[in-house]
């Protein structure tokens, strides 16, 4: 249900990545984000192997970079955080290109939020990318996610539109009234919009509701499409994704003998 | 609140041996909040019947819908369609029989494509594969939205997505259809195309709405609520011709309507069968 916002996201495409049954993705990027996360930060070439890795999946689904690239833009305000580290973290110091000094440690950690935020983000809109949302809530109700929870994630995708709209709307009548608000203390009708906006959207929710009993709902939404199978070999190709990426991290751990 | 001029007419039942497709009988209701808002309703809707309900804001007309297919259970009184109570028990078979469109689109439409959306009800009820898809052709085929199947439901414009709500409740197959307001945000051409799709329906028809026009172009046969009563129950052109009446209840014809005119309409419109009692 409710697929309309994440439809600029999806990249529809005949692509075996495409085909995969969506429980099976959804494990398969959770191990591989999990596979990245535990790199250790010094091993560069590590995160040049995930990369790759990545980067293989994109062009066996077809997905172009400039629908990715721009959706990284959701990652700035973390990278913003990121980019203090080197001139606020404490330790050891170098001079950078002569001109300033940042720390080293504080360098490392900036260096390890980049790359892994850009190569989980770029693994998630993949997955979102190759996968109608739709399909991939009920791959999430496949693996055990309540049906409940799936049922209001639908809704709130379906919903954020109206909603917003809505918002728009209130905004807009607040500043033909003359609300022009500068500074905090002028938040006050801001802040009561946002608590209309709640009661409304609650209320909206009950008659939503109501119009779905209305038509023989009881719990449990219907099944209008079967998911795509997943086979062994589907599985088995799908991991094969983080598996690479566990061994890669293992090594660079110095794990493996 | 309970300005009761006109006294509620006789039971208008036609000697007929059919059972009704709606009938309540002194239904009474108060929300969980105290707040009464039916007072003892009757009313009977024969089967193949279209009935306006009319009525001010806060009559309790959409409080009435909602008793139509047992989303509210009444405090007092019965509510039975085609002869089957409805309890908890039937529910299902009630909802089936009634279908509700509610006033606000986006209340209806929830699912990612019209075409998912207008498949929901009747695969609640069962259905699969090709009957399913067959059912959801026709039904948008009978409001003329089969072009827009596949797109969003949000991309809709107000007069789209109010037929697209109505075909989602068509998919039920209903004995009878209760629309809720179903004139209101739409521009004049959008409300006479929905006028005319819903024209073309052979079910029972319940229309809430305070449109008066509407309720003339649609119904035969009108019900005035107020003060969770029914004041009066007639043919449409009758009530609207009595201003007296209109006005007693905060109901008004629209500006440059002429009243007289609809006494001329009464002539070439038949009335319905079971619309025996007048206005006063």
């Amino acid at each position: 249900m409710g697929a309309g916002h994440l439809a600029p996201l999806s990249v529809p495409g005949p692509s075996p990545v495409h085909a995969a049954a969506p429980h099976v993705k959804v494990v398969a990027t959770l191990l591989f984000v999990v596979a990245v996360v535990c790199t250790p930060r010094q091993q560069v070439w590590a995160f040049a192997v995930h990369a790759a890795l990545l980067a293989a999946v994109a062009v066996l689904a077809r997905v172009p970079a400039r629908a990715l690239l721009p959706r990284l833009v959701v990652e700035v305000p973390f990278l913003a955080f990121a980019l203090f580290l080197p001139f606020v973290a404490r330790g050891e110091r170098v001079e950078a290109l002569g001109l300033v000094s940042v720390s080293v440690d504080g360098s490392w950690a900036a260096w390890n939020i980049l790359a892994k935020g850009v190569l989980g983000l770029t693994a998630s809109l993949l997955l979102v990318a190759t996968t109608p949302a739709d399909d991939l809530l009920r791959g999430l109700e496949k693996l055990g996610v309540p049906s409940v929870v799936t049922a209001i994630a639908g809704s709130m995708l379906r919903y954020l539109g109206v909603i917003g709209g809505q918002m728009r709307r209130m905004q807009v009548a607040r500043i033909s009234r003359g609300h022009d608000p500068r500074w905090i203390w002028q938040a006050r009708a801001v802040a009561s919009t946002v608590g209309a906006l709640f009661v409304r959207s609650y209320e909206r929710g009950e008659r939503v509701h109501l119009a779905m009993v209305s038509r023989g709902y009881t719990g449990s939404m219907p099944v209008l499409r079967p998911l795509p199978p997943a086979t062994a070999a589907g599985w088995a190709a799908a991991l094969s994704l983080p598996v690479v990426a566990a061994l890669t991290t293992a090594g660079a751990a110095g794990w493996l003998p | 609140m309970a300005a009761v001029t006109a006294p509620t007419p006789p039971s208008t039942t036609p000697p007929s041996t059919s059972t009704p497709a709606l009938r309540l009988d002194g239904v009474a209701y108060a929300y969980p909040g105290g707040r009464q808002v039916l007072y003892g309703v009757d009313l009977e809707v024969a089967a193949g019947e279209r009935v306006a309900v009319l009525g001010p804001n806060g009559a309790g007309k959409t409080t009435l819908m909602l008793h139509l297919n047992g989303v509210l259970r009444p405090g007092a009184g019965t509510v039975e369609v085609a002869g089957l109570p409805v309890v908890e028990a039937n529910l299902r078979e009630i909802r089936r029989r009634v279908g509700i469109v509610f006033q606000d689109p986006d209340d209806q439409l929830f699912m990612s494509t019209v075409r998912d959306d207008v498949a929901f009800g009747p695969a609640n009820l069962g259905l699969t594969g090709d009957a399913l898809a067959a059912r959801v052709e026709r039904s948008l085929d009978a409001v003329g939205m089969a072009h827009l199947a596949d797109g969003p439901p949000h991309h809709l414009s107000g007069g789209e997505a109010r037929r697209v709500a109505l075909a989602t409740v068509l998919a039920m197959q209903p004995d009878v259809l209760v629309l809720d307001e179903p004139s209101s945000h739409l521009d004049p051409l959008a409300r006479s195309e929905l006028a005319a799709v819903l024209q073309g329906l052979d079910t029972t028809l319940v229309v809430v709405t305070h449109d008066l026009p509407y309720a003339l172009q649609l119904c035969p046969r009108s019900v005035l609520l107020d003060g969770g009563v029914v004041v009066a129950d007639g043919p449409t052109a009758d009530l609207l011709a009595d201003t007296d009446l209109l006005r007693a209840h905060r109901l008004e014809l629209p500006y440059g309507f002429d009243p007289r005119s609809l006494s001329r309409r009464t002539a070439s419109t038949p009335a319905s069968p079971s619309s025996a009692g007048g206005p006063r």
